[in-house]
């Protein structure tokens, strides 16, 4: 269980976080929604530095080492769980054990003929998908996503969706799309201004609350 | 912008008054004529003689590379220290030529000296690059990474493949340097392929001159296909395994050389009219030592060293801004592009003290010659540079027909900031060559300090290379102050 309790985050002396109290079971897949700017990746970050040592985090800009190729960048997920000598040696020639677990991992998001290109060679959907990758192949218990489909098309956000929700016991994902997210999540966070403006289940998340939390900025 | 271009241009006018420009010779053309002639019928039969030569040129490039790629990764993850940075602006304020002259005493004539002399300041300036390179890498990458891992892991992950392609590039062109640096050294007397250079000018004999030159050419020219990652490794053991090892290293001698010979004369006096050998500390006789040699010759050659530069620093400027056009697909054709592309990579893979050499020769010792040379040296690589920017601009379609329009309202204002980055950036480079010069002649730094060598006074060498250290981290710190004033940057030189 995460709790957080009347917590604020300032930015360059503007608040951007004021007094948030959340409290998340293990479990719970929950959707993060709001305007932009409401204050939804920094609490996300929030979270990720309380439960660092184990969540994995999807974010935003992916994050890649785009001179890796795709193989390497989802290896990245484990650095920490494994030896330097074998980080390297992985580095140099990848590993039988890691491909055979990668490859399956990339195979559920249609990337497995790409695995050994450079990252930087792939389009914006497709360095998506590998940071998808990475952070399912962590295996965290928890699970952050930065609109982890941001740059897939919606064929593509259904798979990821479904996914996310199967690789971590608890997972809290923030999203633009709020219609597709009703699909998929059963707890809905709504941000604005720094603030919680709603905590729902999703079957009670409707049109008027929606439009209110989008106007409130 | 403007008004500090023209200051600059007013003080090298100022500098032109003082400036001694003259030729001597009786006559030039015929020189020039016979250089023509030997350029024309190149004897490559003296390759097969000055094989090891050439060989011990690449040699001491790759040992000396090696030396400071090493030493300069490690300073370069000790660079936030101010003491570090300060060591390094310092062995890299000395130029390789220099270095042999204090290394000479110490080591002798031989490889270790020649490589020595490439890897101290090599290694200042890789540290000083490298530590840039790091410093501006993109760390989007690490935020993907665990927190937990292992710092090596992390580097190896999250750092070096970001900076990798950055540091080979920057790595390979001052490997294409160091050839330069390693055929120059052998015009003081390092087997090198400057040394039979030298000798052959000397000589008239411009047919095996032009034969040395063009396989210097041939070596700059082939690096792309032989210089390749995987086979680094191997030519580095073989460079190791190759040079000549004839190396007769004195300890004794080391220390003396730290501990007597470099301290200044009215310390040692007493000791060696007495022949004890003893050291004295007559601080009113060190004052006046110092004041001397300050006086009547390093005020003497500060002040024609930067007459010099100044006025290198400006013509080179006025060329490059000519000079670019030669390669722009604005103003020039394909076919003329192409010639002038391949006359500038000629000129700038020419090593100055090479051209200054040659010019010398023509025009007899004068300013002129120095100014030349660096001049053609720095206005080609800059033109190099200015014209690739040139070519990345895409002009509008209603963009101005007159060329001179496209000139002055269309491509100068957008390429004009980051050519004086640059500009700015070879200050000191142009600062280090000028009192370099003053080995072949005229009255920079560099001809009081061979003077003392010549004389065998090492102490007053060693204060005079001192003061062109410090004149050259001046200049180094002015042009930082003037590039941030002016709020032009150039994006890191990985390469011209």
């Amino acid at each position: 269980m995460i709790r957080l309790e009347n917590v604020s985050v300032s930015y360059k002396d503007k608040p951007v976080l004021k007094n948030i109290s959340l409290t998340i079971r293990e479990g719970e897949k929950i959707a993060l929604i709001g305007p932009s700017g409401a204050g939804k990746t920094t609490l996300l970050r929030k979270l990720y530095e309380l439960e660092q040592d184990h969540a994995a985090f999807i974010h935003q800009d992916f994050a890649l080492v785009s001179q890796l190729s795709a193989f390497h960048n989802v290896y990245i997920g484990r650095l920490d769980q494994n030896g330097t000598f074998y980080n390297i040696l992985n580095l140099i020639k990848p590993q039988k054990r890691e491909i055979e677990q990668i490859s399956s991992i990339l195979q559920t998001l249609g990337m497995t003929k790409k695995m050994h290109e450079r990252v930087a060679k792939l389009s914006g959907g497709e360095q998506q998908r590998i940071a998808v990758a990475r952070a399912i192949f962590k295996g965290s218990k928890l699970l952050l996503g930065d609109e982890p489909i941001s740059s897939v098309d919606p064929h593509q956000s259904d798979n990821i969706l479904k996914l996310l929700k199967q690789a971590a016991q608890t997972v809290v994902v923030s999203m633009h799309d709020v219609q597709f997210a009703l699909k998929f999540f059963e707890r809905f966070v709504g941000l604005s201004n720094g603030q919680i403006h709603f905590d729902l289940p999703g079957k009670e998340v409707n049109q008027s609350i929606l439009t209110e939390l989008y106007q409130s900025c | 912008m403007l008004k500090a271009s023209l200051a600059f241009l007013a003080v090298a006018l100022f500098c032109f008054i003082f400036a001694d420009i003259e030729i001597t010779t009786l006559d030039p053309g015929f020189e020039f004529q016979r250089m023509i002639g030997g350029a024309l019928t190149p004897d490559f039969s003296v390759l097969i003689e000055f094989r090891i030569a050439l060989l011990n040129t690449v040699t001491f490039a790759l040992c000396g590379i090696f030396i400071s790629f090493v030493f300069g990764t490690v300073l370069a993850f000790m660079f936030h220290f101010i003491v570090v940075r300060l060591f390094c602006a310092s062995i890299r304020a000395i130029h390789e030529i220099f270095w042999v002259f204090i290394l000479l005493p110490v080591v002798g004539l031989n490889p270790i000296c020649g490589v020595l002399a490439i890897a101290i300041p090599y290694s200042g300036i890789f540290a000083k690059v490298y530590a840039e390179i790091l410093q501006e890498a993109d760390e989007k990458p690490l935020k993907g990474l665990p927190p937990k891992s292992n710092p090596i892991s992390k580097f190896v992950y999250g750092v070096l493949p970001v900076v990798y392609a950055d540091i080979k590039n920057y790595t390979a062109y001052r490997f294409e340097c160091a050839l330069r640096s390693s055929t120059v050294l052998g015009f003081i007397g390092l087997p090198t392929l400057g040394f039979y250079l030298e000798t052959a000018f000397r000589e008239g004999n411009y047919s095996e001159a032009a034969a040395l030159l063009f396989s210097f050419y041939l070596l700059i020219a082939s690096l792309k296909y032989w210089l390749k990652p995987r086979l680094v490794p191997v030519y580095i053991s073989a460079a190791f395994v190759l040079i000549p090892k004839e190396v007769s290293l004195s300890w004794a001698n080391v220390s003396r050389f730290f501990t007597y010979d470099i301290l200044p004369w009215p310390m040692r006096r007493e000791g060696f009219l007495s022949a004890t050998n003893e050291i004295s500390f007559p601080f009113e006789e060190v004052r006046a030592w110092v004041i001397d040699i300050f006086r009547n010759e390093a005020l003497d050659g500060i002040w024609q060293t930067t007459i010099l530069t100044q006025i290198v620093l400006v013509v080179t400027a006025l060329v490059t801004l000519v000079g670019f056009t030669t390669i722009s697909r604005t103003f020039f054709g394909a076919f003329f592009r192409r010639i002038s592309h391949f006359a500038l990579i000629v000129i700038r893979t020419t090593p100055e003290y090479i051209l200054a050499y040659v010019f010398l020769q023509l025009w007899g010792p004068s300013m002129l010659p120095a100014i030349v040379a660096i001049a053609l040296h720095n206005s080609a690589i800059l033109a190099y540079l200015s014209g690739q920017n040139a070519n990345l601009i895409e002009l509008r379609l209603d963009a101005p027909r007159k060329k001179m329009n496209r000139y002055f309202f269309e491509v100068l204002p957008r390429i004009y900031g980051q050519f004086l980055a640059f500009l700015f950036y070879r200050w000191e480079v142009m600062m280090r060559e000028s009192a370099i010069l003053g080995i072949l002649g005229i009255y920079t730094l560099g001809f009081f300090i061979d003077s003392a060598i010549s004389d065998d006074k090492l102490d007053k060498a060693m204060f005079l290379i001192g003061v062109t250290a410090l004149l050259n981290m001046l200049i180094d710190t002015i042009s930082q102050i003037v590039r941030r004033r002016l709020k032009v940057s150039t994006k890191l030189v990985t390469s011209y």
